[in-house]
């Protein structure tokens, strides 16, 4: 007992000054993390924060470019996920990543089953050894069953089991409870009581503060890919953890912005759909900018896909200029005026593969040809017209849209829209993965569009975006509106506690 | 990136002059070995420079070009139809059971290319509604619309086809060009139009490149796809109607495997066949190079199954080589 205080004290894993760059972004600078074991240590930042990247450190998929990772105090490199992996770290995923035609046995011994003297698997010594983990973390099923046929609460008991076969000492658990019920949830707890009383490590990453202060020993805070603080959990509040997560100095620099928003121009009452939102609605004036916050999962992409036609709300009216119109695909949305710059730009957004003006002109071609046929000259003349209105950084027009950076594919996704002139535009994350200056380019040239009369509907996840570019910011949670915030309630703290639901939170004005 | 150096404001459209582009083209390539494969044929045997003997060369290939224009669409598009000659089994069949009871030569063209359109729409309904892969849909159709056939035919065929009828697949215009080559030439035209000069055809590149940006774009992805299943089922009608006058009757065995000549010309005139991109001069060479081949071979009295093989060759060739040289500069250069 005395053996295990003291090893209490000392952590397993140690993450000193890690720091990880991406081409154009700083993901960590000079993080630190540490792991004791039988503790439950919490994560805790906004999106884009930097814990997945850490936890992709921590299990060998990203190197470090600098700093050190300590096991027990000797410093290692991971090559990969294997050496990770044979170190003792195991990270269970927000998707789970197990094979849905094999047994639960194979799933949990996949790389590492048990061999049998002729090199073959031993299968039932795989069966043997995957029923006593099975009844160690009390799975309610048996080891010949297909994974398959599992709901996804038990998919993670195979997981943890998988984690709990190569003698993991470090379990990183991502947003485990995202998908699970509420009684799934009370189980997993349970669960990660019983890995710590082995002495496992845990790594918990959590957007729920309910959950953080239910079950984590301590809690380390990351903002922006920087280390802002940790400590016990038992010393600190709610309140004193949502301002270490998002109490920045904003030094971002956001457009001048006179709102003076005109008439309504679009209205949607009662959007609801069978599984990803309900009862959303909103009104929208000319020249606004509406800004929709939550945490990743509380369903706003899925609602503004709705709204542009791509999925069918169950229920629900919109009506543009006071008329009631129904959406039922993109092309309908566009000749509505309604537009949709979607977060996902290679995928979605641009059609990589294609050159740049064919990129801006493909929504507008009734309006560059004559019955159906091309003309090229007049396509060339509309596409450079929004490519410099928008300040794109290109070659030539007829270059690959796929060659340019980042930021300057949403531009070109943004000319796209602007060439239909819209009357609505819909950006959802729209700087998000571009570089500083690109980004502070989307945001004069959103405010400019207000300016004119476009009205903004902007999805992000980036607080200081958020508060920095909206007149009124909807705050949705579990797929609901959780707030509607403007003026002086807008700060960051309002805006975290809303879309992390903390009820407890003193209230500065009841509405 | 490859982003270029802060250019003050103003984008050229383009980079390299339109000749230089045109240079470095697949299709440029192609035409080169058509070049090549002429000469040696005219060498290789001493009846190849014959003006009615090219003239019935053209045959081997006007039918399957008449598809494969309409095919090459779909395959940019991203999807294929491997039951185009099944459908003109089926075709060709309706029209032979419509004879029996007294069709005259305009009744049988109608059926001909009413039965197409409806083997196209049967497969559209399945990929575009249904949203199953049109690889599978048109296997499974390949063997249901030629099962058809066999069940009303079994071993018999149909002949005695009216006098007018012929005109279609034994006709001429004027000397030695057939019937059959000007409507290769009339659809070659019709389709280069569409694919490179319409919206239709910016939307099937757009959709080839990427579905769902196309359809993040406002264009309606499932309705264009549904008309290119419509076009290849035309066509094969179409294709029915010129096979069935040329060869005077129907038999239930009509056309079988030529899916895969119409995919291998498609392919070979430089038709990514996962894509995105292609075009239909492109295809019109490659239809020239496959027909030059195998009337070339056939002049060497080289038998029908050497001959898929030499056709298989070039395609595999033809493909691997410009890949195979990117390989190598790349090694040269690291």
């Amino acid at each position: 007992m005395t053996d295990a205080m003291t090893s209490a004290h000392t952590p397993v894993v140690s993450m000193d000054a890690i720091t990880k760059t991406f081409p154009g972004v700083k993901a960590l600078d000079q993080v630190r993390l540490d792991l004791y074991p039988g503790q439950v240590t919490a994560l805790v930042g906004e999106n884009g924060a930097g814990k997945s990247t850490t936890v992709k450190v921590l299990t060998g998929i990203y190197q470090p470019d600098g700093g050190t990772i300590r096991i027990d105090g000797d410093p290692v490199r991971f090559s990969g996920p294997n050496a990770a992996s044979a170190a003792g770290i195991t990270a269970i995923h927000q998707e789970t990543v197990l094979f849905d035609e094999l047994s639960v046995a194979e799933n949990i011994f996949i790389g590492h089953a048990p061999r049998s003297r002729l090199g073959l698997i031993d299968t039932a010594e795989m069966h043997r050894k995957a029923t006593a983990l099975l009844q160690e973390i009390g799975a309610p099923f048996g080891t010949h069953t297909v994974l398959r046929d599992l709901g996804i609460a038990n998919k993670h008991l195979v997981a943890i089991a998988r984690a709990l076969s190569v003698d993991a000492r470090v379990v990183i658990m991502d947003e485990p409870t995202a998908a699970l019920s509420h009684k799934e949830i009370e189980e997993l707890y349970e669960l990660v009581e019983t890995l710590k009383s082995q002495g496992k490590a845990i790594l918990f990453i959590s957007h729920k503060f309910d959950e953080i202060f239910r079950i984590a020993d301590r809690y380390t805070v990351f903002r922006d890919g920087s280390f802002v603080g940790d400590g016990k959990i038992a010393d600190i509040d709610e309140n004193t953890l949502v301002k270490l997560m998002v109490g920045r100095a904003v030094d971002q620099i956001f457009p001048e912005r006179i709102a003076e928003p005109g008439e309504d121009v679009f209205q949607v009452v009662g959007y609801s759909h069978p599984t990803e939102f309900s009862d959303i609605g909103f009104t929208l004036r000319r020249g606004e900018i509406l800004g929709f916050y939550g945490l990743v999962g509380a369903g706003r992409s899925e609602f503004m896909q709705s709204l542009f036609g791509i999925t069918r709300p169950s229920k629900g009216v919109c009506k543009i200029n006071g008329a009631i119109r129904i959406i039922r695909s993109p092309a309908a949305a566009v000749s509505n005026g309604i537009v949709y710059v979607p977060e996902d730009r290679g995928k979605q957004g641009a059609v990589i593969g294609l050159p740049i003006f064919q990129n801006i002109t493909l929504p507008s071609l009734g309006r560059t040809s004559r019955s159906g046929f091309i003309r090229l000259a007049e396509e060339f003349a509309l596409a450079r017209q929004y490519a410099e209105r928008l300040d794109l950084r290109a070659a030539s027009l007829d270059q690959d849209v796929g060659n340019l950076s980042g930021g300057n594919q949403q531009k070109v996704v943004i000319a796209k829209w602007l060439a239909t002139q819209p009357q609505v535009i819909i950006l959802d994350e729209p700087t998000k993965g571009i570089d500083i200056g690109s980004k502070a380019a989307v945001h004069d040239f959103m405010a400019e569009l207000a300016a004119q009369g476009l009205s903004v509907i902007m999805v992000s996840s980036e607080i200081p975006e958020v508060i920095g570019m909206s007149d009124r910011v909807i705050v949705m949670r579990d797929g609901r509106i959780a707030a509607e915030l403007s003026g002086e309630e807008l700060t960051p703290e309002t805006l975290v506690r809303h879309a992390a639901g903390i009820t407890a939170a003193p209230r500065l004005q009841e509405a | 990136m490859t982003d270029a150096p802060a250019l003050s404001r103003h984008i050229p459209d383009r980079l390299n002059g339109r000749l230089s582009r045109v240079l470095r083209s697949w299709e440029v390539l192609l035409l080169a070995v058509a070049v090549a494969i002429f000469i040696v044929n005219c060498f290789a045997s001493p009846y190849f420079l014959n003006a009615w003997n090219l003239s019935d060369a053209t045959f081997n290939f006007t039918e399957k070009a008449m598809i494969a224009f309409a095919m090459a669409l779909l395959i940019i598009a991203g999807e294929i139809d491997l039951s185009v000659a099944s459908i003109i089994a089926l075709a060709s069949t309706a029209m032979g059971l419509a004879l029996q009871y007294g069709a005259g030569t305009a009744e049988l063209v109608l059926i001909s290319l009413t039965v197409g359109l409806m083997c196209g729409a049967f497969n559209a309904v399945f990929v575009t509604v249904l949203g199953l892969p049109s690889i599978v849909v048109t296997i499974g159709t390949m063997s249901l619309f030629r099962g058809i056939s066999y069940i009303i035919l079994g071993d018999d065929a149909f002949r005695g086809y009216p006098a007018s009828f012929a005109w279609f697949g034994q006709g001429y215009i004027a000397w030695v060009i057939t019937v059959e080559m000007l409507f290769f030439v009339v659809f070659a035209v019709i389709y280069g139009i569409i694919l490179h000069r319409t919206n239709f055809g910016r939307a099937v590149y757009a959709i080839g490149n990427n579905p769902t940006s196309a359809l993040f774009s406002g264009i309606r992805v499932q309705r264009v796809k549904f008309i290119l299943f419509l076009l290849t089922g035309v066509m094969s009608g179409f294709a029915a109607l010129c096979l069935t006058s040329r060869l005077g009757s129907t038999r239930p065995s009509i056309a079988s495997g030529m899916e895969l000549e119409v995919v291998t010309m498609v392919v070979l005139g430089g038709v990514n066949i996962l894509g995105g991109s292609g075009s239909i001069p492109g295809v019109v060479i490659a239809a020239f190079v496959m027909g030059l081949v195998t009337f070339g071979l056939g002049l060497l009295n080289v038998p029908g199954i050497v001959m898929s093989i030499f056709i298989g060759l070039l395609l595999i060739g033809v493909i691997a080589l410009p890949r195979l040289w990117a390989i190598l500069a790349r090694r040269k250069a690291t």
